[in-house]
């Protein structure tokens, strides 16, 4: 069975129906309610990113397989304004628009696996895997 | 319109409503209309054909009064606007094929388009500009009625009030939450808020500092925050994130926190013997 979903992420409301999709996939593929909020919550992180900072993109919600594992991939990808200094956005605390500075490195802690891709000016693209137990 | 086409449209209005049946039967799965029993789909169809024909006969630019109400009463049930608008055109084009099936000059021709088009158009436009005002409507009421339940401060005992927050935070109830709290605390003089998040699915950094926020608010204005129904799955989310709501106290059910803000005011619950 090939689970995915795609989100064009535009404005507040399709952050929601991002980590709709996102809680919905994580359920049919049997995570349990922690890891759903985890997932969840990781999903509306980057997707709010995305409203934030490059005003529209895309979050792409899959399953992904290496082996015997089974887990949960999210890939968010925009073409806006780019991260400048990636290790900087990395640490706690943070911000460039006066939050927490707790949403990327919080996604790192919130999954397996989390990998950025970023050129100023071209965009950036965050991968996020979290493998099922 | 042109005595001609008046004349040439009734006397093959037989030979047009043929055509035009046979043409909206076979769009009929475009408008999802394969649940609607036949009878009901040919009686509506043979209405609007009617109604359509009442047009050519008053020649009127715009929808009549009946065309209104029929428009009306089909999307109340759930039909697409897209029906009738197809019906329309689809008349159109065969009247058009069924006035250009006698001989005439160019300019002529022409002049029927023209009429037609104009006869036709301005039905369609007013159809879908009263449908798209009836959706605003519905949609700026619907907003008002969320905002009314968006973020309600109840005062439960004195100087304890309580405000369950139930569904998603965006920035415009972020505001809400902040402008109600303060000026309920001000206005019931509590000096304890319980912010019961029980029915709030996902708690992201976004709505963690909209909460922050709102209690160093309330703070400012000498009263004191506690957060009541932290679900265990949002714990470890909030953990793995690092958000800090050490500021002030926080509990897992709405009882709890009741009971901490009756100490808080130096009451407390007991249970009566009798």
């Amino acid at each position: 069975m090939n689970i995915q979903s795609c989100v064009e992420v535009r404005n507040e409301w399709d952050i929601v129906k991002a980590r709709q999709s996102g809680r919905n996939i994580a359920k049919e593929l049997g995570f349990g309610t922690v890891d759903q909020a985890r997932i969840t919550t990781a999903i509306s992180e980057l997707a709010r990113n995305i409203y934030l900072y490059a005003g529209k993109g895309e979050v792409s919600i899959e399953r992904t397989e290496t082996g015997s594992k089974v887990g949960l991939k999210i890939i968010a990808a925009d073409s806006g304004p780019g991260i400048k200094d990636i290790r900087r956005v990395m640490e706690d605390g943070f911000t460039t628009s006066g939050g927490l500075g707790a949403g990327l490195p919080g996604v790192k802690r919130l999954m397996d696996e989390f990998t950025i891709d970023s050129k100023e000016n071209e965009g950036t693209t965050i991968t996020a895997i979290k493998w099922l137990r | 319109m042109d005595k001609l086409i008046i004349q040439i449209l009734n006397e093959s209005r037989q030979r047009i409503y043929t055509m035009w049946m046979d043409e909206m039967d076979r769009v009929r799965e475009d408008h999802r209309l394969q649940s609607i029993t036949d009878a009901t789909y040919e009686d509506t169809n043979k209405e609007l054909f009617e109604i359509i024909y009442t047009h050519i006969e008053q020649n009127v630019h715009k929808p009549t009064e009946r065309m209104t109400e029929f428009a009306e009463r089909l999307l109340k049930v759930g039909w697409r606007l897209s029906y009738i608008t197809q019906g329309l055109q689809t008349f159109r084009r065969i009247i058009l094929a069924v006035l250009l099936d006698a001989d005439h000059s160019n300019e002529k021709v022409f002049n029927m388009y023209d009429e037609i088009d104009r006869w036709i158009d301005p039905i369609i436009n007013q159809l879908i500009n009263e449908s798209a005002k009836n959706w605003e409507n519905t949609v700026s009421i619907q907003k008002v009625a969320l905002q009314e339940l968006s973020a309600p401060l109840i005062p439960v005992f004195e100087n304890i009030s309580v405000m369950p927050l139930i569904g998603t935070i965006d920035t415009e109830r972020a505001k809400l939450i902040m402008e109600n709290l303060l000026t309920g605390v001000i206005k019931h003089r509590s000096q304890v808020v319980l912010i019961d998040i029980t029915g709030v699915p996902v708690v992201d950094t976004m709505v963690a500092h909209h909460i922050i926020q709102a209690a160093e608010a309330v703070r400012l204005v000498g009263a004191q925050c506690i957060l009541v129904g932290i679900r265990p799955e949002i714990a470890q989310t909030i953990v793995n994130l690092g958000i800090d709501l050490g500021q002030f106290p926080t509990k897992s059910t709405l009882f709890k926190g009741m009971k901490t803000a009756l100490e808080m005011t130096k009451r407390q619950m007991i249970d009566l013997d009798e």
